[in-house]
């Protein structure tokens, strides 16, 4: 197999394997824990196989089915390591017995969607009973693979805060036993409800990252390939939605900065917008919509569809973008919902109209508030107001980018 | 199976009940008691004096000092518990919202370490 022209480089297999690494690893996490009942045994054995496949694969080549290899390797390590930690019959019993149950269950089976594993883990990992940062850690972790290192500092917290976080999660799963399976019917919906805050919350930390510089790519990738992994394994309209609605987001990221400043969507180069990701964004808007039943994620990336259809901010159909908040207003009625929609009312009905939606809002610590304040008495000729807007917006962002973006727009008044 | 403390936190801000209220909520708390009891997940359970019957030993030292209690002051109680056995955390949190329910207050759900099981220590 190597020396052919077509094999590709050192470089090119390293990433290759990283990516496999990292793909599977909720897989092949997920499938031990269940055989195995323990989910250190299981991150640990996972381990040791990618260790392994790092080895191994650069020299053999990459196995025809990766997971099912390492999924076998890991499960072989974990029976390793249950004989040679304990001598004892019961625990020799267990690892005959496990190993039994390793062989029988044939190689990295694909059982249908109900079934996966990697289902049962993200309903673990996104249990109402732990703590939201703590959900957000776990998952990143377990099912994306991340390592202790790379969450810590996605999130700016020093890598021992991280690791006691994820340490103390395991350890309340186990103690409080915090069941690893998929939630009954009746309860599916709700639960899913909290999976999606957590990938959502993933994607916006990485998209504009509370402080610190821009965006943190590796946090929008993660999220998008969770969601789309879940996709395949639950159909759920709000699901699509919220892909439809990262999909759309993204497509953006590239037109967003420009020389370390935020670029607003109405002054983004939109040819730099990714074609691919808008158009697969927009079909899965679209077969959402179908099956009507609308809720929030779909509406807000119904909203960003609109936005992304138009080739130019003067073609962007205002009307059908308050429509679609009006609607949004009544599955999920907030404060934050009627500031973007009088952005919207701005558009259409002028920013007179919308500075009276705006100043209504009791949102005077969340800074977008400031901002579309600023902009609009900005365009009603209203300078100094609108300097006083600016600096009220300025004391409560840390993002550099937007600081940076902000500080001009100021300054140009 | 594991055991599992539902702590019934007698907490601050809650509504106030009308003396009507409060009685339903009694027979309410002893339905659901017997209900728990016939699905065999109710292994203990009792209400508590209110904490000024409370008293605090402390022979940590071998001095046996008792003294008024509660040892600590808070605006929350424990009011009283159940102690059930349920197969997971989310059997029983179903358990509890039920009880929350019944006896209007705030439901904490706690397990217990491996529990130590007696000769004929459960009847």
């Amino acid at each position: 197999m190597t020396g052919s022209p077509s094999e590709p480089g050192p470089a090119d297999l390293s990433a290759r394997i990283t990516e496999i690494v990292r793909t599977e690893h909720g897989r092949v996490v997920a499938t031990l824990i269940r055989r195995l009942g323990d989910i250190d045994l299981a991150e640990d054995a996972a381990a040791e196989a990618l260790l392994t496949a790092l080895e191994r694969w650069p020299g053999d080549g990459i196995p025809p089915n990766p997971g099912a290899w390492l999924t076998r390797t890991a499960g072989n390590k974990a029976i390793d390591r249950i004989r040679r930690e304990s001598k004892r019959d019961a625990k020799h019993a267990e690892a005959t017995m496990l190993m039994d149950a390793h062989q029988n269950d044939g190689p990295h089976e694909d059982t249908g969607p109900v079934t996966d594993d990697r289902l049962r883990l993200v309903f673990t990992c996104c249990h109402p009973a732990l703590a939201l940062d703590n959900r957000v850690a776990l998952t990143l972790r377990l099912l994306g693979g991340l390592t202790v290192a790379e969450i810590a500092n996605a999130f700016l917290v020093p890598e021992t805060t991280m690791a006691q976080r994820i340490t103390r999660s395991k350890q309340k799963i186990k103690a409080a036993k915090i069941p690893y399976r998929v939630p009954r019917e009746e309860d599916l919906l709700t639960r899913l409800g909290g999976v999606m805050t957590v990938l959502y919350l993933i994607f916006n930390e990485g998209y504009l990252a509370s402080s610190g510089t821009g965006v943190r790519v590796d946090l929008c990738t993660e999220a998008i390939r969770l969601t789309r992994q879940l996709t395949g394994l639950i159909e759920d309209p709000e699901l699509g939605g919220l892909l439809a609605l990262m999909l759309l987001t993204e497509a953006r990221r590239e037109a967003r900065f420009v020389d370390g400043a935020l670029v607003t969507l109405e002054h983004q180069d939109r040819s730099q917008w990714d074609p691919t990701l808008i158009d697969e964004g927009h079909t899965l808007v679209r077969r959402c919509l179908a099956i009507n039943r609308p809720g929030p994620y779909q509406l807000q990336a119904a909203i960003n569809a609109v936005h992304t259809d138009a080739l130019d901010v003067s073609m962007t159909d205002w009307s059908q973008i308050v429509q679609l908040y009006d609607q949004l207003l009544v599955v999920q009625p907030s404060p934050v919902v009627e500031l973007n929609r009088a952005v919207a009312v701005a558009e259409l009905d002028g920013p007179e109209v919308a500075l009276a939606i705006t100043e209504r809002l009791d949102l005077s610590t969340y800074h977008p508030w400031h901002v579309t304040r600023a902009e609009l008495l900005r365009r009603l000729g209203r300078t100094g107001d609108a300097t006083a807007a600016y600096d009220d917006a300025l004391a409560l962002v840390e993002n550099q980018a937007e600081r940076t973006h902000l500080l001009r727009r100021r300054d140009s008044l | 199976m594991t055991q599992y403390l539902l702590s019934v936190i007698h907490a601050p801000g809650l509504p106030h009940l009308t003396e009507d209220e409060i009685q339903q909520s009694f027979v309410d708390t002893g339905a659901f008691n017997d209900e728990i009891v016939a699905s065999g997940h109710f292994v203990f359970a009792g209400g508590l004096e209110p904490v000024t019957a409370a008293s605090v030993v402390d022979n940590t030292q071998g001095a046996n000092v008792i003294t008024d209690g509660p040892y600590v002051e808070t605006k929350e109680a424990l009011g009283g518990f159940w102690v059930i056995e349920a197969a997971d955390l989310d059997e029983a949190r179903a358990i509890a919202a039920r009880g929350s329910f019944a006896c209007k207050n705030i439901v904490e759900v706690r397990p217990f370490q491996g529990v130590v099981e007696l000769e004929g220590a459960r009847a």
